[in-house]
């Protein structure tokens, strides 16, 4: 630590600089008072404290807007029988969740996403790898599935009924049918854009294509083919929801929203919503810690 | 590689001038003979021939895009050639023990592997076991005197650190001729410094035949034994010229006179290259005049 703080003040009187050599001076008097006296606990508690907040931002939003909810349902700015409370809203969904049957609807409504998504990436994912390892299957039936993937999956619903009747197949093929598109692109894209220089390095190794296929190509892809099936996971969410409020059913989420609707039950149908919101979000996040844990080196 | 034509007694063709220099009349060393290869329609090779000598340092050097990498990914076979043939050691270049380093070290390692197992992959190709996996790269640290924390990923390490690593990968299999194409082009320059000592030390204790290329005339003069100039496309060698300056060679070594006369020298080729391609493209209508000197 010695000498860098000597070879300057050295330069500084050669130059005959004496100002400066005083503001150093001072600068060393600050660091050994914050080393020692009551200022450094000052700053260490400043310090402590923004930490504690940068942790509370996250938070912030969320809180924010119950809070407004709250202000404008007690205020009267909202009409209460559009928009209950947020109190009677928590409790109503809070009893529904524990006696009533909306743990149930939660869990049929994860149950199908879970099918859908099983079959979506069973098939995707070894399609994709196919079609994108092979650039000429790729040229070829690109139209079709960018065709399909702009086609609103909720358009092929009275199809999918036709196919597959109102019961629980329809949904879960549909919803498989919707996630099965966009896992299979991705895939195919990931494998088609494998780094050039990664499957040179290890050919001039003398690897074979199968070794070159299974050490290289698939890692290489596997952070698109989460991306793939992150957003996979979403569409079938979504699909199976709206698919619960349409084809007939019994169950889900997505069906105890449209009744909530059509019997009035506002607090349980906005409970349903945060509920779901929540579910996505949940399924979002699960799928990123998986992506974190297994592909530790995506876009590094 | 399995494209290649594999003539085991070749018959000797006409010896080009560029070759006759070279002084090259055993089958030692690598030998290209009517390498051709063309890309879109135009020729980059056509008809090439070249000897180079077993154990030197080879640097290749040449005008923008006269193909110094093509000729390197030729004749390590990573580009399949459309006629000719390579020979090392007068054996297709195919059965020859090779190792590539790359220029561009983030995209040829493999991220998903620590440093160690990026250096142990060839070996693993090979189907060796764990043990000698280990005690081969434990016994190349040592010849080097690696200091990198190598159960850190690549994208942990420094880009020097990281082309530390490709080319400890190269050398574990102990090649008998190394190809590095721009390695230290993607590096600051005080790391460049620190790699060409390395590349240096690991010359001078393997003493495999190595073919560098470079776009940094001093970098191509300073390390090796020979640089080989090439011209525009369709390439021919413009000359190969001896390096007679002692090793190792330190930053004394670049204002040595006998390296400033060869450097001198080099870059009297390369200038009269590049004016002759000016010449050339002049010939064609719309193209700009530019002077050459």
């Amino acid at each position: 630590m010695k000498a860098p703080i000597d070879i300057p003040v050295v330069l500084e009187r050669e130059t005959g600089a004496a100002a400066t050599l005083s503001r150093s001076g001072r600068r060393n008097a600050a660091v050994a008072e914050t080393a020692s006296g009551k200022s450094h606990l000052l700053v260490v508690a400043r310090r402590n404290r923004r930490a504690l907040w940068d942790k509370l931002l996250p938070v912030t939003g969320p809180v924010l807007l119950v809070g407004l909810w709250w202000v404008a349902a007690a205020t009267g700015l909202l009409n209460t029988k559009l928009v209950p409370a947020p109190g009677p809203t928590l409790a109503t969904t809070w009893t529904a969740l524990l006696h009533g049957t909306m743990a149930h609807d939660l869990l049929r409504t994860l149950t199908r996403v879970v099918y859908a998504f099983a079959f979506a990436a069973g098939i995707g994912v070894p399609l994709g790898i196919l079609i994108g390892a092979k650039e000429r299957i790729y040229r070829s039936i690109e139209f079709l599935i960018d065709f399909f993937r702009s086609t609103p999956s909720t358009a092929m619903f009275p199809l999918f009924m036709l196919i597959f009747g109102l019961g629980e197949e329809g949904k879960i093929a549909l919803a498989a049918f919707a996630a099965f598109l966009i896992i299979v692109f991705n895939v195919a894209y990931g494998v088609l854009n494998a780094r050039k220089t990664r499957i040179l390095a290890a050919r001039s190794m003398g690897a074979s294509s199968l070794r070159i296929f299974s050490d290289v190509i698939f890692l290489e892809t596997l952070p698109q083919i989460f991306v793939g099936l992150r957003a996979g996971v979403c569409i079938a969410l979504v699909v199976v929801v709206v698919a619960e409020m349409f084809i007939g059913g019994v169950d889900g989420i997505g069906h105890r929203i449209i009744e909530d609707q059509y019997g009035y039950n506002l607090r349980d149908m906005y409970g349903s919503l945060f509920l779901s919101g929540a579910f996505g979000y949940g399924l979002n996040y699960l799928f990123l810690l998986v992506e974190r844990h297994f592909v530790h080196w995506a876009g590094k | 590689m399995a494209e290649q034509v594999v003539q085991l007694e070749p018959v000797p063709p006409a010896v080009s001038p560029a070759a006759a220099r070279a002084g090259n009349a055993n089958d030692r060393g690598i030998r290209l003979r009517g390498l051709t290869k063309q890309f879109e329609g135009a020729y980059i090779y056509r008809d090439f021939d070249l000897d180079l000598p077993e154990g030197e340092f080879i640097s290749v050097f040449g005008p923008n895009g006269c193909g110094k990498s093509t000729l390197i990914n030729l004749i390590s076979g990573l580009t399949p050639i459309d006629a000719g043939e390579v020979l090392y050691n007068g054996k297709p270049i195919g059965e020859t023990k090779l190792s590539y380093v790359f220029q561009n070290y983030r995209d040829a390692l493999f991220p998903w592997m620590r440093a160690i197992s990026n250096i142990q992959y060839p070996l693993k190709l090979l189907h060796l076991d764990r043990r000698t996996r280990n005690r081969r790269v434990e016994a190349l640290l040592a010849e080097f005197d690696v200091r990198i924390d190598l159960h850190r990923y690549p994208y942990e390490l420094s880009g020097g650190q990281q082309q530390t690593i490709s080319i400890l990968r190269a050398l574990i299999t102990d090649p008998e001729v190394l190809f590095l194409d721009e390695p230290f082009s993607a590096l600051d320059y005080e790391m460049t410094l620190f790699m060409r000592e390395r590349l240096q030390n690991v010359f001078m204790k393997r003493r495999n035949t190595m073919i560098f290329v470079s776009h940094d005339l001093e970098e191509a003069v300073q390390l090796s034994n020979r640089v080989l100039l090439l011209t525009r496309p369709p390439a021919r060698v413009a000359e190969i010229v001896p390096v007679p300056v002692p090793w190792p060679r330190d930053a004394n070594s670049l204002s040595d006179p006998a390296f400033v006369a060869v450097k001198r020298h080099c870059l009297e080729v390369f200038r009269r290259e590049v004016s002759r391609g000016v010449e050339a493209s002049n010939e064609q209508p719309g193209t700009p005049a530019v002077n050459a000197a």
